[in-house]
Parts: C-alpha cells; structure tokens; sequence
C-alpha cells in the first residue's frame, strides 16, 4: 500500500494500543481521537484505576487536603477505548506486532505507545525494605499507605534523600507537626537538580521549617524490632536515628522490564526514541510503529547539544504524548519534533519552585531578579556563554521569558539590568553540581520566530 | 504624511465605537514608532505575551524618561504615594502579597466566593429599581453604581456612608477622562481634586479606625496584617484602597455595558445565557478577548534598550501594550472578529499578564457574570435605542457613556 493510503486506512482502522495508562497514555488517546483517528483504541494499565495525577500525591493528598482517589486526571475528551486496567503487559512481540499481558492475552497493533513510566526505586537491601514502616511514594496506593502512616502520629519520620519528592514529603510532614529527619549524600538537598548554590537555599528552607536535616551522610541500614517493624536508621557518620516510619525518596526505575528480549533498545534508562518520539530498535535504528513518550522516553533534545534526555515531567509528558499521537497516524512530511523546553515545579515548605532548560548542564548560575537570601529569586543558568536554564523561587510569572532566551541560546552571562536585581546578582558564580561530565564545543542549535507557528530551528556549526 | 498618525487615530474619539478595523492595521506594523519622543506600540499577541514578562520592562513612572506628557497616562494623581501597579519588584511584590493576603487564598480562601450573595442581593435591588420604567439606561442604573457599592462592602466602608461614598467616587471617575485632563483647572478635574482630599480624608479616619479594632474586611486586614511581611503603613493602605476602587470601577463598568451590547448584537447568545445562566463563565471570558474594557496599557517603558522585531525600543521610551489588538491577532485566535463564547482555547490578555495581571480578577468575572446572567433573565425584550451607543471619551477605558434600552417590562 503506498504510504498516503496507508495512513488514510490507519487514520480509518487501524489499531492502536497504548500501554501504561496515566498522564501521558492519556493525553496521546485524547490527542489521536482528537487528530480524527477512528480505529480501535486499547488503553492497558497495570494499576486497578483511570488515570490519575501523580503530583498532588506529593503535596494535597499528604496534608490531608485532597483525597487520594479523588485525583483522577480531568479529560479533554471522551477516548472511546477498550480499557485493561489492572493487567500489565508482558512481552512484546515487534515481528508479530503484539503486546502479551500477564494474564495470557495478546493484543495486536498497528501501531504502539509505550508510556509505562517510571517507578519508585525500593531500597535496595530487601530484607529492611521489607519492614513494617518502609515506604515509597510513587501510585496512589503508596499516597494511601503513607497519608495513614502520617495520621497514626509518629514519633519521627525518616526520609531517606533529599531530592524534589523527598523534599515535598518532609514538607507535608512539618506542616503537620510531625518531626522530621532528612538523611542526603550530597551537601544539600535538590543539589542534583539544581546545584549547590540553590541547595544551600533549600538546606536552610528545611532547617528553618524544623527539618533535623542530615548532609553529607549515608544511611547504612535500617533496624527492625522484634515483631518487624522498623524502628531505627543507622547513618554513615555512626548516628543512629529512631523512627516509625521511613520513606525511601531515592529516585526512579524506569518500567522497561517488560519489554527485555523484544529487540526494543529499552533498558535501565529508558526506552530509546527520535525527536519525533519513534522507538529506537537494540541495534539503533528507529522503528515506524512503536512510539515512546512520558517519563520512560530518553530522546534527544536539540537545544541540549542533542543530548538524550529523560525527563521526569509532567509537562514532557504531556507534550510528548501529544507529539507521538500526532506522528503515529501521520506520514513522515507531516510529523513534528518534541522540542519542549523542559519545565518542572514542585512547592514545599510554602514556597513555589519552578526551573526551566537543563540546570544541570549548568555551570554557572547568576541571580538576576531578587535574593537568595529572601527566598525569592530567579537564577539564570548558563552553559559556554549560552543561557541554559533559569530557576525561580516564589517567582514564577517571569520564568516565561527566560524560557524564550533558552530557546534562543541568549548569551551568559547576564549583561542587561533587569527589574530587581541586587549587588548580589551582578556576577555569575559557579552553579557548583557534583560532577559535570558534559561535552564541550557543540554545535549551537537555537529555536527562532516570533510565534509557535513560525518557530525555526537554527544551526550553527561549531567553531573551534 | 496626508493624514493623521495611526495612533492618533486610534485614540481620537472619532474611533471609539469601532477601533478595531485600526487595531487590524496597526498589527501589520508590530512595533510601531511614529513620533520622535512618541510611544512604541505593541500590537500582536506573543509580543505583548512576551514583554509582560519581560524584566527588562518597568511600571515605574520614575524609569519613564520619554519627554512630554502622554495624554493616556496614569490619571493617579493622588498626591499618595505610588500604589503597585504603579510599581516594579520588590515594593510591587511586597505590597501585593499583603493585598492579596487579605483578598483570596490561600489566607482568605472565601473571601470572593463570600461574596457571591451579597453581589446577587446588589444586582437585584439595582434591577428591581428600574421599576415599570419601558426606557433604561444600563450605565446609570445598574453597571455603574454595581462595582462601587461591591468595592464599598469588600474594603469594610459602613453601609451608612455608602452614598457619601459614591459621592466622592462619582467626580474622581469623571475625571479620568483624558480630555478634561489636560485641561488642570477644568471643573471637572477641580471637583475631582476636592472629592479627593475628601476621600482621603474618610479613609484615613476609616483606616485609623480599623486598626483600633479589627473587623472581618479588607482594611482591617492591610493596616493589621502579621503575616511575614508585616503590614502597609497608612499611606500605602490609603494608596492601595484608592488603587482597589480605581481600578475596578470603570473596568468592570465597561465590561457588563460591552456585555449587554455584544448580547444584544448576537442575540442568539443572550437566548442561550436566558436559559442557561451557566454559559455566563464563557460569555465573560469571551467578551474579555472581544471587547477588553482595557484597551491598551500605555505607561510602560523599559530600563535597558530592548530588540523586538528587529526594532530597537530605547531605555526609558513610552511603551504601549495594545491589548485589545492582541485579543484579535489572528496568529493566535482563529477567526478573531467573530464574538464565540463557544471557543476552547481563551487565553485572553484582557486582565494583562505577568506579575501585574489583574489582582481582582476573580471578582471582576464574577461580578459580571452574575449581573449578565441576571439581565438576561429579567429584561423582558430589550432593545438597543442606538446603535453605536454614545461612548465615553477615554481610549484605554473604552466603554458606552450610556446604553439607552427599550424594554418591555422586567420579570420578577
Ligand atoms: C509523588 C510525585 C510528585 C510529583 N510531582 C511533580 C511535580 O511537582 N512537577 C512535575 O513536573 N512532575 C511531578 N511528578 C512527575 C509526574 O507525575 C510524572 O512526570 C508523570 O506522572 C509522568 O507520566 P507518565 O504517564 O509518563 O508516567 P507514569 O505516571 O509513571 O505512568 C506510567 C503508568 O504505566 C503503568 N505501567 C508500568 N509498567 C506497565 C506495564 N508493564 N504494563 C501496564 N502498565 C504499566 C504504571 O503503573 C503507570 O500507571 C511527580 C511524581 C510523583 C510520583
Ligand atoms: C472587568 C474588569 C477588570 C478588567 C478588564 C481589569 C483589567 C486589568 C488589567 C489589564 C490589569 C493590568 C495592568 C497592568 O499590567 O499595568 C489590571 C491590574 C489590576 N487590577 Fe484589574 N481589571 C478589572 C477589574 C478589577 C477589579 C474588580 C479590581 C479590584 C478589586 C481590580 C484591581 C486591579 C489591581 C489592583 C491591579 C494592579 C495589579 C498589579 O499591579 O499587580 N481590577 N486589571
């Protein structure tokens, strides 16, 4: 079939199956029937419920002011799908062009979204993952489990890394009145995200909110007592720390198990895919019916000296399912790239934070709005004279415009004044992240244009 | 040049009813200059988007060092200091996070929808007051004396002093008008200047008053507030309740009169608003992009020189924002001439944007939602007497002076 009828059959009916049914399988549903796709829709899901929304797990549902199964993602539109929820998918089978679940079934495509996301990295000695008082937060279940624990009144809570989610949690705790210790190999907590410059704001957040806030240590082992609950963390400075309940905030696995022996290049860090989210086969060759998108996709991104990135956003996430459903029903001249500026907020201890770009490709930061020291600033980071990305704290209305000077690789530092700007933001200073291991002397590549219609990427060879 | 700059043009009265056939030309030219010392106006949507913000963009009259007066400037001549909008960050930011902690969440969460009773009680007493009347004129009747009497009970003043109140209100708001402006020693303007002095002085006493002993209204809250950053001092409470009245007196005035005629020009929609009093949130939103009762924002300029479009903006020019051609560039709204509430996409620039952006906003929606709702339902076949109805002399303000209407009774 010559390629254009081909997609006018797909458009009409074909069958389309999206596996991992949250924010981005969602959005990409949306987006297909909303791009007038007719065919068949499957929508499967490991976890018992219709998509819901991860973040507020973190924050609302914590404090007790949402409900954790009052979460679920508002829709744009009806999908008209056949749902499998509860029911993960096994296999999958690219010659065969089929998804196998783990209850026996198999479910063919034309063409496959995988969305599976990511999950919460357990701690890694299983017997003390295994006490009573252990936990992680990443699903809805996990916010149940957690939300009870909280309202039991412990006498401490543990939190084991100090990055945005375990930052959020120590927050929902303090807020409460619950005490808190917050255990962080790096010297701050958000240093990976953000850097040492911001981290030493974000350790002071913590410690004037009441956090017991522990860097530079490791935590060794947790101690159970004699009926298996946990009651003690043991850190690497020989501190020992009693608790009743611990949270592991350690990061994320990428849910890529399932597709080990498909030929998918899929592993620990992701599912492979181009800019215009096509999966990469094992061997680096991009496949035309299996499309990636959300936390699980590494793809590579322009503005970013073409680096891959994986991003755990929820704004990628929707984009990207956006893009994916437009390209998987469209032929190759019609598709776009994903080229989202990547965006993250997160709001702890009453402040709202917010980054734009890569701020760890940075590697100097300069504060041009505000002050560290009162907590409310936009740092600008840059990257071989290029603006790379900006963070705000309880300044988020300007980061629109630094997100504009990212795209147009605007020169670092900073030269022009700009509203607000203190003695202090005068001169960049080193972003200090723990270890940058970046290419150096790429080309430059920028995004033009006046509006999203007529945005142009630009590039500009290298000069050496 | 044959004839008269575009901009002026644009802000002869001449143009009022219907500016935006010039709006659609000033558009071809993004950033139009076409005066020594004269603005630079920004017409298209992502422009305007974009210096919003923009941090190299100031509010700050004291940055503006474009020679002569601009007679669509800031009409706050007060002798207060300057209120927020009148200022960058960090006073703009301090002084709006102590407003805003007494006006909505997360310390006040209940503070606007509080109010939903109080603002429906007002709409009605106003529409039961047109009695048997067959002619109406909605700006004198209901649109104008609506949002005073709601900034009245939101800031705390006694039911009793309400009219004196409005006494005051009544010449500052006649002045605003560029016009009489120029001219200082207009009555107009003198009387402004008394009713001034005059509110200052009842606000001042009110003021005091509320710091003694506290009441559940937003006065009390600015002059007592012990949240991190403290409270206003006298002068910035004073400056910011003139701020609160000012600002939206004549914008929600506009914004329910540009309603009830665009209604009445598509007449289909106030048939569905009669039945469906729900589609008051689109309507609202939609006249917002439509008809903007702040049609530009002209006091602007920049503290560095910026690049737009390949035009250099020098530091210190007179900046206009023209949001009612923002509203209508086709670039981000389809078919942008066309009044559809029905439209999903409705990022309007009507309440501005940035850290300026509309600080009542929620009460101006409201407010006109409910008074639309409620004309729609009660006027029994109203009709338009003229069409354009006479308009008020302000350009930025833009809004009908009266709107004479024909009914045949008002409903129960
Ligand atoms: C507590 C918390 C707070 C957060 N806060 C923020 C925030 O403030 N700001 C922000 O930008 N982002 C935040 N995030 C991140 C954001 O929620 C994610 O980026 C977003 O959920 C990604 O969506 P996704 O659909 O790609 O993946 P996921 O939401 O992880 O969904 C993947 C789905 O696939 C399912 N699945 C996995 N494997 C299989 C399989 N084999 N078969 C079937 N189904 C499978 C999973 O169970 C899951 O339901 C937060 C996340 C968490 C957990
Ligand atoms: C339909 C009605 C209204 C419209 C169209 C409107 C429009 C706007 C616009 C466009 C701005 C931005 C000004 C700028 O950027 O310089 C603004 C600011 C403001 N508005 Fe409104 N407004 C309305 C009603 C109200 C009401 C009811 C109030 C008060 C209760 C109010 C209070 C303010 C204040 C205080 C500011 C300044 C905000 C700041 O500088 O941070 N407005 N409004």
């Amino acid at each position: 079939m010559p390629a254009e009828q081909f997609h006018e059959w797909l458009r009409r009916e074909g069958r389309i199956v999206v596996v991992g049914a949250s924010l981005a399988g969602l959005r990409a549903a949306e987006t297909l029937r909303a791009e007038g796709f007719a065919g068949s829709l499957t929508m499967i899901g490991d976890e018992p419920y219709q998509p819901y929304d991860r973040p507020p797990l973190s924050k609302a549902v914590l404090l007790g002011k949402a409900s954790p199964d009052r979460t679920e993602l508002p829709r744009r539109r009806g999908i008209d799908a056949t749902w499998r929820l509860g029911v993960a998918a096994t296999g999958l089978d690219m010659a065969g062009k089929r998804v196998r679940l783990a209850d026996g079934d198999e479910v063919p495509y034309d063409r496959l979204l995988i969305a599976t996301g990511v999950r919460a990295r357990p701690w890694p000695k299983e017997e003390e993952a295994q006490l009573d008082g252990v936990c992680v937060l990443r699903t809805r279940d996990d916010a149940v489990r957690l939300h009870r624990r909280l309202k039991a009144a412990p006498r401490r809570v543990f939190v084991i890394g100090a990055g945005f989610t375990g930052s959020e949690i120590a927050s929902a705790c303090r807020d409460q009145g619950i005490p808190v210790t917050v255990a962080e190999r790096a010297d701050a907590p958000l240093v990976g995200a953000l850097g040492g410059v911001i981290g030493a704001v974000a350790a002071e957040l913590h410690r004037d909110n009441g956090v017991d806030l522990r860097t530079g240590v490791m935590v060794t082992g947790l101690e159970g007592d004699s009926v298996g609950r946990v009651r003690a963390a043991h850190l690497s400075d020989g501190s020992v720390v009693e608790t009743d309940v611990v949270v592991v905030a350690l990061g994320a696995t990428r849910n890529t198990d399932w597709l080990a022996g498909s030929g998918l290049g899929a592993g620990p860090r992701g599912v492979a895919c181009d800019a215009g989210c096509r999966a990469f086969d094992f061997r680096g060759i991009v496949t035309d019916d299996v499309f990636v998108a959300g936390d699980v996709a590494r793809s590579p991104h322009p503005l970013f000296g073409y680096q891959f990135l994986s991003l755990e956003h929820w704004g990628n996430a929707v984009a990207q399912a956006e893009v994916a459903a437009h390209n998987m029903i469209s032929a190759s001249s019609d598709r776009i790239p994903h080229l989202w500026v990547p965006a993250f907020w997160s709001s702890q201890f009453g402040v709202n934070i917010k980054s734009v770009g890569v701020p760890s490709m940075g590697t100097e930061i300069m504060i041009t709005q505000g002050s560290l020291a009162e907590r409310r600033f936009v740092g600008v980071y840059g990257y071989q004279g290029r603006v790379i990305a900006a963070v705000s704290f309880d300044n988020t209305r300007w980061l629109e415009f630094y997100e504009r000077q990212i795209e147009r690789g605007a020169p670092f530092p900073v030269e022009y004044p700009t509203v607000d700007r203190r003695p202090e933001g005068r001169k960049p200073v080193p972003a200090d992240f723990p270890d940058p291991s970046l290419p150096t002397h790429g080309p430059t590549v920028t995004l033009s244009g006046y509006s999203p219609a007529d945005r142009r990427l630009v590039f500009t060879p290298a000069r050496h | 040049m044959t004839h008269a700059s575009l901009l002026r043009r644009i802000t002869d009265f001449s143009s009022r009813a219907d500016p935006y056939p010039l709006y659609e030309e000033l558009r071809r030219t993004p950033v139009l200059h076409e005066e020594e010392d004269g603005p630079y106006a920004v017409s298209s949507y992502y422009d305007i988007q974009s210096l919003l913000h923009d941090p190299r963009i100031s509010s700050d009259a004291a940055h503006l060092t474009a020679p002569g007066v601009d007679e669509l400037s800031d009409p706050e001549t007060t002798g207060l200091p300057p209120s927020f909008i009148r200022l960058d960050p960090p006073e703009h930011d301090r002084l709006r996070r102590i407003a805003n902690s007494s006006f909505g969440p997360p310390h006040r969460p209940h503070r606007i929808d509080s109010l939903r009773g109080e603002l429906v009680r007002i709409v009605t007493e106003l529409v039961d007051g047109l009695g048997d009347a067959r002619r109406i004129d909605l700006v004198d009747q209901v649109a104008y004396p609506f949002p005073v009497t709601v900034i009245c009970r939101l800031l705390g003043v006694p039911r009793e002093d309400e009219p004196r109140f409005r006494a005051w209100v009544d010449p500052i708001v006649a002045a605003l008008d560029p016009e009489s402006r120029n001219d200082p020693e207009a009555p107009v303007q003198r009387a402004a200047r008394e009713a001034r002095v005059q509110l200052g002085m009842y606000l001042a006493g009110l003021v005091e008053q509320r710091a003694r002993e506290p009441r559940d209204d937003m006065l009390s809250d600015l002059v007592g507030g012990d949240g991190p950053d403290g409270s206003m001092s006298m002068m910035e409470v004073l400056s910011t309740a003139v701020l609160l009245l000012i600002a939206g007196h004549e914008t929600t005035v506009n914004l329910i009169t540009n309603g009830m005629l665009t209604l009445l020009r598509h007449p289909e929609y106030l048939e569905r608003l009669r039945e469906d009093p729900g589609l008051s949130v689109k309507i609202v939103e939609e006249l917002l992009r439509y008809e903007p009762p702040v049609q530009l924002l002209p006091q602007r300029t920049c503290i560095t020189d910026i690049e737009l479009r390949g035009v250099t903006i020098p530091k210190g020019a007179r900046i206009w924002l023209v949001l009612a051609a923002g509203n209508r560039d086709p670039e981000r709204f389809k078919d942008p001439d066309r009044f559809d509430p029905d439209r999903a996409d409705l990022e309007h620039l009507g309440f501005g944007s940035g850290i300026h952006s509309c600080f009542g906003a929620p009460l101006a929606r409201l407010e006109t939602q409910i008074a639309l709702a409620e004309l729609a339902r009660r006027l029994d076949g109203p009709r338009l007497v003229e069409d354009p109805p006479p308009y008020r002399e302000n350009a930025v303000l833009r809004g009908p002076r009266h709107l004479h209407l024909d009914i045949d009774g008002v409903r129960p």
